[in-house]
C-alpha cells in the first residue's frame, strides 16, 4: 500500500542494518521486482530515492515559472489555451511526485522548506529566462525532449511509487513536446523575423539543455549505487547522446542550425558534439544562474503570500471537527 | 510556522469501464470536501473518472510485508478454493 | 496595409455573444495570472481548470460571433485586435486578482450568476447558443461549488481570512449590478427568445450569494449603488493593461502565424 507512515512501530528496529536482509534486498532488485513503501531497504536507499524525487517534484513545480510566463501573452487563444495546460500538467506531475516522495517518510512540508531555503535542488535549466515567444517552443522541444528521455527509463525504476508516477507523467508528457515542436515548426515557416527569433532561441538553450543530462559519466558521484540500485538504467552520456541523436534530424528539418559547428557525425551515425563549458553549470547549480533569485523569490513570496490562506483551511477544518463531535455527543 | 502539515489524502479512482476503484496517488487537503475537489482536480483532467474515493492516509492500515509468508501462503495451499481445481464435464458449459 | 484595429459590425447577435466571449476571455485570463503563485499546488491545480474551462468558453463564443458577423474575423482578430473601448466584458471581470480572497470573492459572484444563466441559455432559441450553455452550465456548476467552499472557509477560518474576505466582498460589491442589466439591443433577442432576461436571476442569485456569505460568517452589503459601463466599452483602468499583455505579440508582429 502507499501509505505514508510505516503502520509499525518496528521501524527503529528495522533500520539496523544486517548483511543478510541488504543481500535480500539486492537479490529483489536484480530479479526486477518492485520495492514498496513498507518493504525493508537500506537507509541510504531511502535516502537517495528521496532526494532524486523530491527535486524532480521541486523541477517540475519551479518548472512553471518559466513557461508560466508566457501564458498572458501568448499569441493565439489556442497556444493560450495549450500553455497553459501543459504548465498545469507540470504542476500536477510535481503533486504525483511529492506524493511519491512522501512513501519515503518526508512530508511534503520538509521536502519544499528545503527547496525554498535553498538545501535541495531542482533542474538546472529552469533558471534561465524565457525572452521570446519562441522560447516556448524551445523548452517543449528541447527541455521536454530531454525530459522524456530521461523519464522513460524511470517508469522501470526499481522503487513502484516513483515507477508508477512517471507513466502517469510520460502518458501526459507526449503533447508537451509535439507542442513544442509545432510551435517551432510554425515559427520555422514564417517570417524572416520569426525564423530569426527561432534560430535566436536555439542558440541560448541548446548548451544549457545539454547540461540538463548531469556532468560526464566520470564526474557524476551518485551513479554508482544508483544503478545498482536500479534507480538509474542508464548513464548520463548515454542519454545525452542519444538526445543529441533524435534532435539534430529535427532541428534540420526545421531548417535551423545547432550552435555548435565542431559538430560532427561519426562513423556510426552518432553526431558527436563539442566539449561541454562546465563553469557555467557549476554556476548555475550554486546558485548563480540568470534567474536563480527570480525563481527562488517567486516561490518563497507564494508560498509566504499564500500562509494565511493554508492557516484558514486548517482553522476551518479544526472548527467543523469540533462541530461534529459536539453535536455527536448531542 | 505554526500551521499545522496539511494532512495527507489517498486517492482512489473507478474510470467508466471500471468494476474497481483504483489508487492512484494521494494529495494534501484541509478537510474532506477540499480533498474531493482536488483529487478531481488532479487525477481526472483526461476524463479518467465516474467515482472518486478520497480517504485520509492515517485511516489506512497495511499489511507488514514480513507476514507476507503469514498471511498469504496458506491460501496458496488451499488449492480447492480455486476454480480450476474441479473438473466440470464440458457438456455442462462454462462455469 | 495592414489595419490596427478591426472594427465588427456589431449587430445584435454579434454584441450580444461578443459581451460573452469577452467575459469568458477576462475572467480566464485573470485566472492564468495565478499560475505558479498559487498558495497551495493544489489551488494552482483548480485555478488553471477554472482558466481553461474559460478560455474553452470564449473561443467558442468568439467563433461563434466571427460566424454570425459574417466578415472575415475569426477568434484570435475578435481577441487580439480590439481595443479596450470595444471590448464588452463585465467590469467585475477585469478587477485585478489582488489576493486569493478577492480572486475567490469575485468568482463566487460570476459562477453564481453563470451557472444560472447557462442553465437557462440552454433554452435559447438560437441552437448554437444553446449548445455552449450546455457545455457552460457544467463548469460553472463546478466553479460555483469550488468558489463556494473557500468563500465559507476563508470566512469561518481565522481573523486575518475573514477580514481580508469581507474587504473583499465590499470592494467587488458594487460590480454585481451589471450582470443584471440589459439594453436596448438585449432587449430585441429576449423578445426572440434567443437571450434570457438576467433580471429575474438576480433574485436566486442573491439567495445563494446570501446562503453562502453567512454560512461564511460574512455580511452581505447593503449598498445599492453599481458600477455600470463594461457592456458599452466604458471600462476600469485595468483592462487596458490587460489588454496590452495579453495583445502583445499580435501587436508587434502583425499579421503572421503563430
Amino acid at each position: 500500500m502507499y501509505t505514508q507512515a510505516l503502520n509499525t512501530s518496528d521501524a527503529d528496529e528495522r533500520s539496523l542494518e544486517d548483511a543478510a536482509q541488504a543481500a535480500r534486498f539486492q537479490a529483489r532488485i536484480d530479479a526486477e521486482e518492485r520495492i514498496e513503501p513498507n518493504d525493508w531497504m537500506p537507509a541510504a536507499y531511502r535516502k537517495t530515492l528521496t532526494r532524486q524525487i523530491s527535486q524532480h517534484a521541486h523541477s517540475e513545480i519551479v518548472g512553471m515559472l518559466p513557461e508560466g510566463n508566457w501564458i498572458t501573452r501568448a499569441p493565439t487563444l489556442r497556444r493560450k489555451a495549450a500553455l497553459l495546460a501543459k504548465v498545469q500538467d507540470e504542476c500536477g506531475h510535481g503533486l504525483y511526485l511529492y506524493a511519491a516522495a512522501e512513501t519515503l517518510g518526508s512530508s511534503r512540508e520538509e521536502l519544499v522548506d528545503a527547496m525554498l531555503a535553498g538545501k535541495a535542488k531542482y533542474s538546472s535549466i529552469f533558471n534561465y529566462p524565457t525572452l521570446t515567444w519562441a522560447d516556448i517552443g524551445v523548452i517543449g522541444w528541447l527541455v521536454d525532449g530531454a525530459a522524456i528521455m530521461n523519464q522513460i527509463p524511470l517508469c522501470r525504476c526499481s522503487y513502484g511509487p516513483y515507477a508508477r508516477a512517471m507513466i502517469r507523467v510520460c502518458k501526459e508528457e507526449s503533447f508537451h513536446q509535439r507542442q513544442g515542436y509545432e510551435i517551432m515548426l510554425t515559427l520555422a515557416r514564417g517570417s524572416d523575423e520569426q525564423k530569426a527569433m527561432a534560430q535566436d532561441a536555439l542558440n541560448r538553450w541548446w548548451w544549457p539543455v545539454l547540461m540538463m543530462f548531469g556532468p560526464p559519466d566520470q564526474v557524476s558521484q551518485h551513479s554508482d549505487t544508483s544503478t545498482k540500485w536500479k534507480i538509474k538504467r542508464f548513464s548520463n552520456d548515454e542519454l545525452r547522446q542519444k538526445f543529441v541523436d533524435a534532435t539534430v534530424p529535427q532541428a534540420q528539418f526545421l531548417g535551423l542550425t545547432i550552435p555548435d559547428p565542431g559538430m560532427k557525425q561519426d562513423a556510426d551515425g552518432h553526431w558527436r558534439y563539442s566539449e561541454i563549458d562546465w563553469t557555467e553549470f557549476k554556476q548555475v547549480l550554486a546558485g548563480n544562474g540568470p534567474c536563480n533569485r527570480d525563481r527562488m523569490a517567486a516561490r518563497r513570496k507564494a508560498h509566504n503570500d499564500g500562509a494565511w490562506v493554508r492557516e484558514a483551511a486548517a482553522a476551518y477544518a479544526e472548527k467543523r471537527r469540533y462541530r461534529h463531535a459536539a453535536q455527536a455527543a448531542e | 510556522m505554526a500551521t499545522p502539515n496539511t494532512p495527507l489524502w489517498e486517492v482512489f479512482i473507478r474510470s467508466r469501464n471500471g468494476l474497481a476503484h483504483k489508487h492512484v496517488g494521494s494529495l494534501h487537503a484541509s478537510d474532506a470536501t477540499m480533498a474531493l475537489q482536488a483529487a478531481r482536480d488532479i487525477y481526472t483532467r483526461r476524463g479518467e473518472g465516474l467515482s472518486i474515493w478520497v480517504v485520509p492516509s492515517s485511516a489506512i492500515t497495511a499489511s507488514d510485508p514480513a507476514d507476507k509468508g503469514m498471511m498469504f501462503e496458506p491460501a496458496e495451499s488451499k488449492i480447492y478454493r480455486h476454480p480450476t481445481f474441479y473438473e466440470v464435464p464440458e457438456e455442462v458449459g462454462h462455469m | 496595409m495592414t489595419v490596427s484595429n478591426i472594427q465588427v459590425s456589431e449587430t445584435p447577435l454579434v454584441l450580444y455573444t461578443l459581451r460573452r466571449a469577452d467575459d469568458a476571455l477576462v475572467l480566464g485570463h485573470r485566472l492564468s495570472e495565478w499560475c505558479g503563485h498559487a498558495p497551495i499546488l493544489e489551488e494552482d491545480m483548480a485555478l488553471a481548470n477554472m482558466g481553461l474551462d474559460l478560455l474553452g468558453q470564449a473561443r467558442e463564443l468568439y467563433s461563434y460571433a466571427a460566424k454570425v458577423e459574417g466578415r472575415d474575423n475569426d477568434e484570435d482578430k475578435l481577441a487580439y485586435l480590439r481595443d479596450v473601448r470595444q471590448y464588452r466584458n463585465l467590469l467585475l471581470l477585469e478587477q485585478p486578482n489582488d489576493d486569493f480572497a478577492r480572486t475567490m470573492v469575485r468568482q463566487l459572484f460570476y459562477s453564481a450568476f453563470a451557472d444560472l444563466y447557462w442553465r437557462a441559455m440552454m433554452k435559447s432559441s438560437d441552437q448554437t447558443l444553446a449548445a455552449i450553455a450546455a457545455r457552460s452550465e457544467k463548469e460553472s456548476a463546478y466553479h460555483l461549488r469550488h468558489s463556494s467552499e473557500w468563500i465559507i472557509r476563508l470566512g469561518d477560518g481565522t481573523e486575518e481570512s475573514h477580514a481580508r474576505a469581507q474587504a473583499a466582498v465590499d470592494h467587488l460589491w458594487a460590480f454585481t449590478g451589471e450582470m443584471f442589466a440589459v439594453d436596448e439591443s438585449e432587449q430585441a433577442l429576449i423578445h426572440k427568445g434567443v437571450a434570457i432576461d438576467p433580471a429575474t436571476l438576480r433574485p436566486l442569485w442573491l439567495k445563494t450569494i446570501s446562503d453562502v456569505l453567512a454560512e461564511a460568517t460574512l455580511a452581505l452589503p447593503s449598498s445599492e449603488w453599481m458600477q455600470q459601463g463594461g457592456r458599452s466599452g466604458r471600462h476600469s483602468e485595468h483592462l487596458g493593461h490587460l489588454l496590452s499583455e495579453l495583445q502583445y505579440m499580435q501587436r508587434s508582429f502583425p499579421g503572421l502565424t503563430w
